[in-house]
This record gives C-alpha cells, structure tokens and sequence, in this order.
C-alpha cells in the first residue's frame, strides 16, 4: 500500500506538466540559491551526496524514483561535484523501454561520461539497438547520445546503422545522422573516410533542413582538401541563389531573412572554394553582388550575412565592384551604434585591408574612436587592426599606442600577445636602434617575463652591433644612451629577470666605455642587482660576468683596481655558493683580478662581444707541443671513434667527463679508459695564457671534437702492444700530452656573453635596408597612418591651434593638400577632459590630444605621430586597469574549493554492485562476452 | 563548431553547462568548473552596452571566441571557433531564448532551474554535436512537444503495471 501511495503521489507530480520534480528536489535547488558563500553551498551539496548514496543502495527503488535521483545527480555535477557513485544507475536506465526514463538516462549519461569514460562500453548495445528502434525519438536519442559518447573504438559497432539512418523517412532523423556521421569524421577521420560520398548526396536531399544539415560537414571537408569540392562551386552558388530567391518555404525564415544560418555556411564555403581560384571566384560574383543588394541591415542576422559577404570577398578574387561594396557595408558598420557591428566593422576592414590598402583611410576617425572604446573586445579587435596596417612610416605611434595599453592590462594571456606583436612590429619597422632599445626597454620593463629569450639576444646584439656601419661616434652614442637609460630604470624595484639580465651585460660590456661612469659606480650598481635579486642565479651570474668585464677594462687601461667592499663579499659569497656556475665566474673573477694587464687585455678585450673570432679548428698552435710530447715517449691521440670501436665506451660516459672535475671522487670501476676525462685531468698543465681568440669561443664541444678530428686524420692509431689490463691508468698517460689542448677552453666557463657574440656572425639584421627611411624629411612627408590623407589632419590641427596653448612644438609645417569636410567643431566640448563616453568623443578633441602629445614626443616631427600618437585620454586607460584588477580579484576571490571527498575510484561494494548490474543486463564487461566484441571489433 | 553552451546567472551559478569541444569534454568535472568560473568573471567584468563578443583564447585554446547575452538574472554564453560567424551566434542565442520563452511562458531563471531535462531537450533540437541543427524555434517547440506527449505516453502505459510487477516482486 505505501508502494502504491508513492507511485500516486509521483503520477500526481509527473501530471505537472511532465516534468515536475520532487519537493526534496525543489528544497535542494532552493537551499543551494539561497547559500551565502561556497562553502555553504559545498556543505549543502555534501550532504545532499550523502543522502543519494544512501538512497541509491535501497533496493528496488521505484523508477519513478531513480529517475529524479539522477537528476539531481546531473544536478551535484553541474555544480562541480563529483556524482560518479551514481553513473552505473544512469547507464542502467538507459536500457529502459520507457521513453520518458530512456531519455533521462542519456541525457545523464551524456553528461556524465566522456568518450573514454569505462562505462561507456555498456551502452554501445543500447544504443545499437536504440538505433533500430521503430521510435524516431528513441533513434533520436539514440544519435544524439552516440555524438557524445562514441569513441574511436566504438565508432564501427554503430556506424552501418548510421548510415542507414541517413535514408531514414523522417528529415529530423536524417539531419542527425549526417551530423554523428560528421561528427565521427571529426573524432576520427580514417574510420568515415569511405562514406564522405554520403554527404555529396545528402546536397541534393528534398528537405532543406537536411541539405543544410550537410554543410557542416562539407564545410570541414573543404577546409582539409579544397581542390577536389572545386566541382561543386556552381551547385552551392545555385542553392545560395534559391535561397536568396526566396525559394524555400517560408517556415525558414528567419526575421524575415530567407534562412539565414544556411546562407551564412554557403557563403563561408564559397569563401574556402574562391581563395585564389579567378573562375571559382566568378562564379560568384552575381550572387554576392545581389546579396548586398538584398541584405535588410537593419537587424542582426541581416549584418550577419553582410559580414560573411565581406569576409568571403577578401577570400576570394574579388571584383573591383563587390571591394567597393564591401567597403560600403564595412563603413555602414562602422558608423553604427552597436559595438558589435563596430566589431565586425573593424574585423571587416582588417580583412579587406590586405586586398586594398587605402580602403582604411576614410575610416580614420572610426578607429581611433573604436581605439578609445571602453569594450575590450573592440579595442584589442583594432589592436589587431593597427597590427595588420603598420608600415615603417607609422610603427611609432601604433607600437607606442600598444605598448601603453599592454601596460594598462592584467590578463597575462592578452599581454604576452601583444609584447610578442610590439617586438614583432619594432624589429620589422624599426626607424632608428634608439628607439628600438626605448621601446625594447618599455616591453621589458613591463612584460619581462612574458617575452621570449631571443628578443633580449637580439636586444643585446644590436647595442653592440650598433648601427652597423662604420660609425664609431654613433655607435658610442647609441650605447652611451641605453647604458644611462638602464642605470635610471635599474632604481626600479622588482623589474624581469630576463632585463636584468639585458641590462647586467651592457652595463659591464660598455658601463665605463666612454669614461662618463667611473669603475666603482658602475660595480656598485651591479652589486646592487646581485644583491636585491638575490634569488635569481642567472642574473647574478650575469652581474658577476659583467663585474669581470668591467675590472678586466680597468686593469687592461692600467688603472688600478679597487675593489668595493660590496663587491668583495658578493664574490666570496659566491666562492661558496650551492650553483657551481656562479662559484665558477666567482673563481675566474678573482683569478682575473690577479693577473697583470697584458694578459687580461687578451682575455676579455674591449668591446670584443661581436668581433668575429676565427677559430683554429686544427688546433696547429699546438702541434709543435704535441710533437714534442710525442717524441718524449707520449701516446698519441686515439680519436673516439676508434677508441668506442676498440673498447665500447659509451656516448654515457664521455660526456658525463665532461663535468667532472679531476679531484673528485670516482665511482666506476677502473676498467674502461674514459678518454674525455684525460682532458680534464691534463688541464692542470695548460691553464694560465689561452690564446686570446680564444676566450669567447671557448666552446668544449666544438674544441674537443675537432681535436679528435684532427688526430683521426693525422695521427695514426697504434694499438699494438698497448695493454688494456690496468685500463685507465695506463692509457691516461699515455695519452695525455697529445689531448692537451682543448684545455685552453675548460679554463673559462661558458659566458652568457659567447651566445651573443657567436650570434653576431649571423648576417646583420633588416635595420640597415631601412636606412633611407630614416631621414627625417622624407618621413615627415610620407608619415601618415593611413597615408596620403595627411592634409586633412594637418588642417585639423591648425584650426584647433587656438585652443590648446601648450602645443607650440608641435606645429609643423602644414601640408598643401585640399581640405577634407570637415565637421565644424563643437568648442564646448574641449574644456572636458574625460572621454569615458566615447561614442560621442570629439574628433577634434581626439585630435588636440594627439598632437599634444606628439609635441611631448620631442618634437618627433612627423605628421604620422599627430593621428595616432599618445593620446589615450588617462582615464580611460585607468578604468579599464581597475576593471581589469577587478576581474582578477573577482577571479581570485573565488578559489575551487573542489572537495573531493567522494573518491573516483572503485569501492568495493560498487564493484560487486556493478558486476551484478552487469550480469543482470547480460553485458559483461570483461571478455566473456564474445558477441558484443564481435560487433564492436568486427 | 561550437565548443560550449552555458547559462549562468549574474551570482556566477551555473545553470546549464554542455560542452562539445573533445578536449574540454575530457577534462575533470573540476577544471569544467574552472571554466565556467573563468568566463563568468569576464562576463561580470564587462561594462553594460558594450559588444556582446570577447575573444576567449586564453581559456578555450586558439580561435576560440565568445559571444553573450544578459537577460535578467542570466548570461547565455555560447563558445565556438573560427568557422562560426559572431552575429549568427548572437542569434542563435536569441533563438534559444526565444524558444525557452514559448516552453515555459515568460521564462525565468527557476524554469530554467526545475525544468533541467527539459532545457537539454531544446538544446539538443538547437545544437546538435557542436553544430547548429535547427534554427526555427517553432519546428524545435513542435520537436519538444512531440517528444513530451511521447514521454507522457510512455509514461502511462508502462510505468504503473511495472512499478505494480516491481511491487509484486518485493514482496
């Protein structure tokens, strides 16, 4: 009787509608919404878990029952809670009959599990025979689970009813059976590669719906192999043409629009079969000419379509008639309200841009106002812009622009692109190595840690390179300028390590270069850096090495060296530091300090870093020593290959010589002769004059083999009579007089400073092609953002110079060119200095600002710099900073307190609980059951 | 393709979450999370009457963008990539809500809640593996119907005689 009282009450509930839930159900959601903080929430999905568990053990639970138990199930999960106890009960109820709980069962089921989830293989039955099911909605179901659930391995036990389907009589069925099929494709490629003729024919299917339905597929298809879709061009131009024509029924319509999500993918893949095909491109030309016509862009999905002529007529060869009506479109978008079509205005005009390069110039004040918006999105789309149309003559405003917003932002995902795209854009267009370092240091300062090692390489070389040609004076200049600009902006507290590192090496290879810093002031600062980041190994070995190098300047110029005490302890600290890199440089340095001036000149010569070093490879300094080791007795070089060939050393072990020093302590067993270690041992010997051109190729790897190459060569091996009883010991010395030299190079460590000077024999950079553009006066003539529309802004600014008083600097020479309609400007609104609301910004007011702030430039005299310079009204930066802070609190403030007190992993009552399910349904898991591997393999 | 479809509301509660990417569906029901709790403190950061777009690589991978809608006490987010079109999707939300509107009259944030298979029964008329399947809120109503009155059915002839048989069968 209780029984059949809860089987009313459920029917009762149920008759709600169908999908009413229980009261406890109804309690739980409503105690969750009214939870004040997550770990209430938490507390309540806990016991919530607890009590499921516990009613899920109950036997013979009505389905009623189960079925809202699941639901919440789906409920606790979608809350980030872990459900997985109940998921073998999902699994069960989709083997119901019942279409109600069938349902329910997937939907759980789907969300639930993944593709490589363990329980998915007690579904594949199911849904083999769901597919079967004289129900559509059942086969529905079925379809819509095998989207989510089917992985590669499981694709063939359902893939021939699938197929099937797709001549299914019902369009809603069909529809879904090319989109699995598509959707297999896209899991696994190979396992649908046969059947892609399915979905030519499907093109041609009666239902509209279902020939739409295959363009998603097809769509992709194109996208991997254009050339063999070719023949369809002329089949998708006609079916767009139907449809623009109003052919369909009118149920398609949407607002008015004749189905408009299937217009928007035609297009798209006219886009993929037009690009660089001329005839292709013809073809198309009609319909999307027409399109324009037609577009109602008055409401959203009108413009939708308008931007996916847009996009595919900058894919294809366009016509000088569709560019301009694209161009049309595009500033109809721009000059709109709504930032979304502002949006795609801007994105339109990024992609157009690259076919017609002027097409930008009349939407200049678009940009700009779009540059000033307080939606992100909009700013960093035009970012994008800006990025797309910089040339040499308007780097310096677009890169200065960039570099103040990537300051102004928080999310290290958006500033790592944009530091990466400034140095991009500074190395490409650079105008003069001054301003590439200024701008270099801005990214550095601010992005430091984001950027990549190589800019701070390159950044290095050009200081030393300078400008490449023959100009001491301004080579001196350039280094005297970036070394004052670094000891200003060392002061700064916690700056990257990767410009520490930058600035650590141009301080010691050109701090006291030019005599204007003396010795001591320039070592004290570098003993600063070592000792504020104390922590960071590489920028005191930096600092150190840069020490070296300012030391070894003085002794070799005759001074004599003091020492600042800071200096002393820093380097005794490092004597016995844990990093033996840094107890290295400490120990050359103090070996340095010792040595008399000749030769430490030939150590560390000045401003050698990019001297090009002619390396012996031969090694023929040493061969009248070798000779005379060989005469008195000694063995010669036996190269490696010969030797491994003899006595099976291993690559393992010579290498592993490599680092040990002689003294210490060996563990392998003296049976094998390590040759690589002779080499070390022998330094001993050889240390103190290495041959000046030397020091900074000093490379192990590239000595040590070209001596065993030199030996192999010249010196035959002699291996009779030579015993190997005793092995190394025996072999040592005989062999150590000849594997002399490459000693020279163990006695320097590598420099940080031998990556920069090896790179200087790259060939130089694109800074010298970019000579001419350098001066001043063709600059100022050709430097527009946009070119050729400077008039119109130098006009601007001679009508606006009453206003602003400051700006006196600025004025440059005006340009000749007709004046541009222009709006008279609304002088009210100059006296207001916030421009939060920007859609109603003054152009003029832009303008005044802009050439303000190139007049603050220095007088960096182009008419580029009055367009888009630094004129970014501080308030707007400042807001979108604190809002930017605000989101990351927001996100910090909101910690996964994921609890994962209910463990994923087997217990040992689910096990058997599970195994008994599984009996019961005849699918067994494991291998005894032959038939459902059968079709699933076979 | 669409990657995801979610509903939250301005509390950055979850009410719906379906994903379709490969990569986020396999990632632990915890990182979903994070997900979740990532797009909502952009959302709740961007000021009103600004573009409904944000470009969401930094969550979603490369080309991935995001396009939402705020109606009352909720966001509709839909995640796609590249071979969507923004304004389509915009609508595309509109569509969803259009036809949750017809389903429960005047919908709110508490049909949305109470009615949860229901919403994934629309969904799934609406986007079907990551591709959009109908765009017609009123074939989607007629699908949705359709399967309710089959359920209802179902639901009558079957379940008492086997909660009945079940019953038997406990005793």
């Amino acid at each position: 009787m209780e029984q059949l009282k809860t089987i009313g009450r459920e029917l009762a509930m149920g008759s709600q509608g169908g999908f009413g839930q229980s009261k406890e159900f109804l309690d739980l959601v409503k105690s969750i919404g009214e939870a004040r903080s997550k770990a209430e929430e938490d507390r309540i999905v806990l016991s919530e878990i607890d009590i499921l568990k516990r009613k899920l053990l109950e036997p013979d639970i009505p389905k009623r029952k189960m079925k809202e138990y699941i639901i919440r199930l789906v409920y606790i999960e979608m809350l980030g809670h872990d459900a997985s106890f109940g998921y073998i009960h999902a699994v069960k109820m989709t083997h119901d009959d019942n279409l109600l709980l069938k349902r329910t069962g997937y939907l759980a089921v789907t969300l639930f599990l993944n593709e490589d989830h363990d329980l998915i293989i007690l579904i594949v039955n199911t849904i083999q025979k769901d597919l079967r099911s004289d129900n559509y909605l059942v086969v529905c179901a079925a379809l819509n689970a095998i989207c989510r659930l089917i992985n590669e391995e499981t694709i063939p036990a359902v893939l021939p009813q699938v197929v099937d389907l797709l001549n299914h009589h019902k369009e809603a069925v069909r529809k879904k059976a090319i989109m699995a099929l598509h959707r297999f494709h896209r899991k696994s490629p190979s396992s649908v590669s046969h059947l892609i003729s399915n979905f030519r024919k499907r093109l041609c299917d009666n239902d509209p719906g279902v020939m739409g339905a295959t363009l998603c597929p097809l769509f992709d298809l194109i996208t991997e192999d254009v050339a063999s879709y070719k023949d369809l061009v002329s089949s998708f131009v006609s079916i767009l043409k139907q449809v623009t024509e109003r052919r369909l029924p009118k149920s398609y319509d949407y607002h008015q629009m004749p189905a408009p999500f299937i217009q928007i993918k035609l297009l798209k893949i006219m886009a993929l079969l037009g690009s660089g095909d001329k005839s292709a491109s013809e073809i198309m030309y009609m319909v999307l000419g027409d399109l324009f016509r037609k577009c109602d862009s008055s409401t959203n999905i009108g413009n939708a379509i308008l931007y996916e002529c847009i996009r595919s007529i900058s894919c294809i060869i366009p016509s000088p008639k569709l560019l301009e009506a694209a161009a049309d479109a595009i500033s109809k978008f721009l000059k709109s309200d709504s930032h979304n079509l502002k949006y795609m205005g801007i994105d339109g005009l990024g992609r157009l841009i690259k076919i017609s390069p002027d097409i930008a110039e009349q939407h200049q004040l678009a940009v700009i106002d779009c540059l000033e918006d307080p939606d992100d999105t909009l700013k960093r789309k035009t970012f994008e812009l800006l990025y797309k149309m910089t040339k040499s003559s308007n780097v310096e405003v677009i890169v200065d622009r960039m570099i103040d917003y990537m300051i102004s932002i928080n999310d290290n995902h958006y500033k790592t692109e944009i530091a990466s795209r400034c140095v991009e854009l500074a190395e490409q267009f650079a105008p003069s190595n001054q301003w590439f370092i200024q701008i270099m240091n801005k990214v550095f300062e601010h992005a430091g840690d984001l950027v990549n090692i190589k800019v701070a390489h390159n950044l290095m070389r050009l200081i030393a390179e300078g400008f490449g040609e023959d100009d001491d004076d301004a080579d001196s200049k350039l280094r005297l300028s970036a070394v004052e600009s670094y000891l200003q902006i060392m002061s700064e507290p916690k700056l990257p390590s990767l410009f520490l590192q930058v600035i650590s090496w141009v301080l010691g290879e050109y701090g006291t270069a030019d005599g204007k810093y003396s010795a001591s002031y320039i070592s004290g600062k570098l003993c600063d850096v070592a000792d504020a980041y104390s922590s960071d190994e590489t920028v005191k070995g930096y600092a150190v090495s840069a020490l070296m190098k300012i030391y070894a300047f003085e002794i070799a110029s005759g001074r004599k060296v003091d020492v600042l005490p800071e200096c002393q302890s820093l380097i005794e600290e490092l004597l016995a530091s844990h990093s033996t890199d840094l107890q290295q440089r400490a120990y050359e340095l103090q070996a340095l300090l010792a040595l008399d001036a000749r030769a430490v000149e030939s150590i560390l010569p000045l401003d050698a870093s990019c001297e090009d070093i002619e390396v012996d490879k031969d090694l023929s300094f040493l061969n009248g020593y070798i000779q005379q080791a060989i005469e008195s007795g000694a063995q010669p070089y036996i190269s490696e290959r010969e030797r491994s060939g003899m006595l099976e050393t291993t690559d393992y072990h010579s290498q592993d010589h490599h680092e040990v020093p002689s003294h210490a302590l060996r563990f392998e067993a003296y049976e094998r002769p390590k040759p690589s270690s002779l080499r070390t041992q022998a330094s001993t010997e050889l240390v103190p004059v290495p041959e000046p051109s030397y020091y900074s190729e000093a490379h192990q790897p590239i000595s040590t083999s070209s001596v065993s190459e030199r030996e192999s060569s010249e010196i035959k091996l002699r291996l009779d009579g030579v015993k190997q009883k005793w092995g190394r010991p025996s072999y040592q010395s005989s062999t150590s007089a000849s594997s002399t030299p490459p000693q020279a190079a163990n006695g320097t460590s590598s420099h940080p400073d031998v990556g920069v000077g090896s790179s200087s024999l790259k060939p130089r950079s694109s800074y010298e092609s970019k000579k001419p553009e350098i001066d001043p006066e063709k600059q100022r003539l050709a430097a527009s953002l946009f070119g050729g529309s400077s008039s119109s802004r130098s006009d601007r600014k001679s009508s606006s110079g009453g206003h602003k008083p400051a700006k006196g600097t600025a004025s440059k020479p005006p340009k000749e060119n007709p004046i541009p309609v222009q709006p008279p400007p609304d002088l009210l609104d100059f006296g207001e200095p916030t421009a939060t609301s920007v859609t109603a910004t003054d152009p003029f007011k832009e303008l005044e600002g802009l050439m303000d702030s190139s007049s603050q430039d220095g007088g960096s005299t182009d008419v580029m710099g009055v367009l888009y310079s630094d004129a970014a009204p501080v308030t707007t930066t400042t807001s979108v900073d604190s809002l930017l802070s605000e989101l990351s609190d927001s996100s910090k403030g909101n910690p996964g307190t994921y609890q994962s007190q209910t463990s994923k992993g087997p217990n040992s009552q689910e096990a058997l609980e599970k195994d008994a399910l599984v009996r019961q349904m005849g699918v067994n898991p494991t291998s005894q059951n032959p038939t459902l591997f059968k079709d699933l393999l076979g | 393709m669409i990657k995801a479809v979610m509903m939250m509301n301005t509390q950055g509660k979850p009410r719906l979450a379906k994903f379709y990417d490969f990569l986020v569906r396999c990632l632990p029901v915890e990182k979903q999370q994070e997900l979740i709790r990532g797009v909502f403190s952009v959302l709740s950061s961007r000021p009103e009457n600004v573009s409904n777009f944000l470009e969401i690589d930094s969550l979603f991978g490369p080309d991935s963008r995001l396009v939402y809608k705020h109606y009352a006490t909720l966001y509709f987010v839909l995640v796609f990539d590249g071979s969507e079109n923004e304004l389509a999707m915009l609508d595309l939300i509109q569509v969803l809500v259009e036809t949750l509107d017809k389903c429960f009259s005047n919908v709110c944030e508490l049909d949305i809640v109470f009615n949860y298979s229901k919403m994934h029964t629309v969904l799934d008329e609406i986007v079907f593996g990551g591709q959009v399947l109908e765009t017609r809120s009123d074939e989607v109503m007629k699908a949705v119907e359709e399967i309710s009155k089959s359920e209802a059915a179902s639901n009558s002839i079957s379940l008492v005689p086997k909660s009945v048989s079940g019953w038997r069968g406990g005793r």
